[in-house]
């Protein structure tokens, strides 16, 4: 039972993960472009949580009523200054400049918040530990209910919207060709800006989901950009229901590693990715062969 | 423009070598061998921050040749560092006199870079950049597994209390400027031949460069262990330099940060511009490291603007505008009437 339970918390930290991940996955999408200053961003988010819940006794819900549509003008103003010029710069620069805006971000954060370690637990009173015991070894916390309800609620949203919307379909037709869109009358740079702002409110939604479920500093950017990237990769890049299931299946890993030994939380995980990644590799043309003979033999 | 321009007839040359780049490479190899004397001319700490920057300049130089010729960003090349220290320290426990371990620590690096780059070069661009990341993550997690190392804790290369201190400082110094060197020319010459062809070719295009026979992934097999093991003699270096391995240190992504700040600086895909990348951030250290975190600030700042602003860096720009063709890398067509027409400038 003890090692169901290890499944079940697995599960709901993965939930975050696809949290953290459909906004990079998103914005990948849309433009061709990793963000590697993602993590560090919705570490941004989850500070300007902090100093709402700290200063003005906001609770994180209502303070991310606030932060999300800052986090988004935020992301306008990057696709503005930064993204739109990196993109014509070819593949490197995107990668060169937002990986010197997260070096920014995180240094910025520590001069104005110092190495401590914060949280946003204290903010939601009871609801931080409340839980419904289920067995002796088996609890569910309601946080992570919700986290695992949020998770689910954003990504179906994301999907619904660019699926079903004329606004979604518009971003979809910019991925696909950004330059023939013009001729129907449709602005991609501004279909980027939008998009970038997208990407940032989910991604403050990620933060606060991490500021409330575990604890953050101003350098923990780096390691949630490298959740979200391995859930996005594990689940298959451009598919958000994929990610969602990246996620879990990563944090399943991670929590089965940390149930073999106390180091085993991150290695599990990372060897996960890897393994995936390789599996990936060398089975993928594998299979292909295998199907392409089947098919030749049908064809006989 | 070309002193060399109207010495011939009417026929167009091709042209390599020129007085001025002879000229240059003569200085330049005169520095070095001033250098070669340096614990005897300087005091023990120029000598101690010497030996820093030439580990800078092998930190651009290596990380350039990954990004700036074969296409590869990667922000995790601090795996290859740390690991190098960790070899380093692991070959020392096991007898290897120190020195000889840190060369010998590149070579098991470069070797364990074989099976890494075999499946994180089949990723592209971004999924490569943070592929790379995630490797050193991991390789910093097994390294800290190591009961000699202790987690967190670290320890050092205790072998180095062997020396005297002055003498171990003018070892350190003689290995990085020798590595330094080293690396110098092995870039210098693989640039001249006909991998740097391949090399640029694959910067420029690799679907182009591919159609035409260029072997890509084989090429960039090649960048990306000199890479690997570039990345790991700076890291056995750097224990040489600060004896004690916490492998948080060695493993930070900030190393990434440093050579990523000094190869943009300097000149991305230019062979000067990392040397001169690594110059000015080892200015900008000794001037404002204290500062701390604004210090750091200011670096990603520099690197976000460059990125931005000036892709080229300080070398690209200043060559594209003067054209000096320092070094005898590229080919250039002299006619006698208009002077150079064209070449490959941005070796």
């Amino acid at each position: 039972m003890i090692f169901l339970n290890q499944i079940l918390q697995g599960l709901f930290l993965g939930a975050y993960y696809a949290l953290i991940a459909c906004s990079l996955s998103f914005l990948f999408g849309v433009m061709r472009i990793i963000n590697l200053a993602h993590g560090s961003l919705a570490v941004l988010a989850a500070f300007l949580l902090f100093v709402l819940a700290d200063r003005f006794g906001l609770s994180p819900w209502l303070g991310l009523i606030a932060v999300v549509p800052v986090m988004a003008a935020l992301g306008w103003v990057l696709q503005v200054l930064v993204l739109e010029r990196s993109l014509k710069g070819g593949l490197l620069v995107p990668l060169l400049s937002t990986f010197g805006l997260a070096i920014v971000v995180d240094n910025l954060l520590f001069e104005g918040f110092g190495a401590d370690t914060r949280s946003l637990a204290p903010a939601i009173g009871d609801l931080a530990f409340a839980s419904w015991t289920l067995s002796d070894d088996v609890t569910i916390g309601q946080l992570d209910v919700i986290i695992l309800v949020a998770a689910i609620t954003v990504l179906g949203g994301l999907q619904l919207f660019l699926a079903r919307t004329r606004l979604g379909r518009t971003i979809r037709a910019t991925a696909e060709e950004p330059e023939i869109v013009g001729l129907i009358g449709i602005d991609s740079r501004a279909v980027y800006a939008l998009a970038t702002a997208i990407a940032l409110a989910l991604a403050a939604i990620a933060g606060a989901f991490l500021g409330l479920r575990a604890t953050f500093n101003p350098y923990s950017g780096g390691m949630q950009l490298l959740f979200a990237f391995e859930a996005v990769v594990i689940g298959g890049f451009g598919s958000l229901w994929g990610t969602l299931i990246g996620g879990i299946v990563l944090g399943i890993a991670q929590n089965l590693g940390a149930f073999i030994t106390p180091h085993g939380f991150l290695i599990a995980g990372h060897g996960f990715f890897l393994a995936v990644l390789i599996a990936r590799l060398y089975l993928a043309p594998l299979a292909d062969r295998v199907r392409r003979r089947g098919r030749k033999v049908v064809a006989a | 423009m070309s002193g060399a321009g109207d010495l011939g007839g009417n026929d167009p040359r091709v042209e390599r070598w020129t007085p001025r780049a002879a000229l240059f490479v003569a200085a330049a190899l005169a520095m070095l061998g001033v250098l070669a004397f340096g614990p005897a001319l300087f005091s023990a700490g120029v000598t101690e921050r010497l030996s820093e920057l030439f580990i800078y300049v092998v930190l651009a130089v290596m990380w350039n040749v990954l990004a700036g010729y074969g296409g590869l960003v990667s922000v995790g090349q601090q795996a290859f560092f740390g690991l190098g220290a960790y070899v380093a320290i692991r070959l020392s426990a096991a007898g290897v006199s120190v020195y000889p371990a840190l060369a010998l620590a590149a070579l098991v690096v470069g070797g364990l870079a074989l099976p890494i780059g075999e499946v994180m070069l089949r990723l592209a661009g971004g999924e490569f950049a943070i592929g790379m990341w995630v490797v050193a993550e991991l390789a910093h997690l097994l390294v800290n597994l190591d009961p000699l190392v202790q987690g967190e804790t670290g320890t050092s290369l205790i072998a180095l209390d062997a020396f005297g201190v002055a003498a171990r400082r003018a070892d350190t110094y003689w290995a990085a400027l020798a590595a330094m060197t080293l690396l110098l020319a092995l870039v210098f010459l693989m640039l001249r031949g006909r991998l740097g062809t391949a090399l640029q070719a694959i910067r420029d295009d690799d679907v182009a460069a591919a159609s035409i026979g260029v072997r890509v992934l084989a090429t960039k097999r090649v960048v990306f262990v000199l890479a690997a093991a570039g990345a790991a003699l700076a890291g056995a270096l750097w224990l040489a330099t600060a004896i004690t391995f916490q492998p948080r240190a060695y493993f930070s992504v900030q190393w990434t940060a440093y050579m990523i700040f000094m190869t943009l600086v300097g000149g991305l895909g230019t062979f000067e511009g990392p040397v001169i990348g690594a110059l000015l951030f080892f200015a900008v250290e000794t001037a404002f490291g204290a500062s701390g975190v604004w210090y750091l600030v200011g670096l990603g700042a520099a690197a976000l603007g460059f990125a931005l602003f000036a892709p080229r860096g300080v070398w690209g720009a200043f060559a594209a505008r003067f054209s000096p063709r320092l070094l005898p890398l590229g080919y250039h067509v002299v006619t006698p009437r208009h002077g150079v027409l064209g070449g490959r400038e941005d070796t």
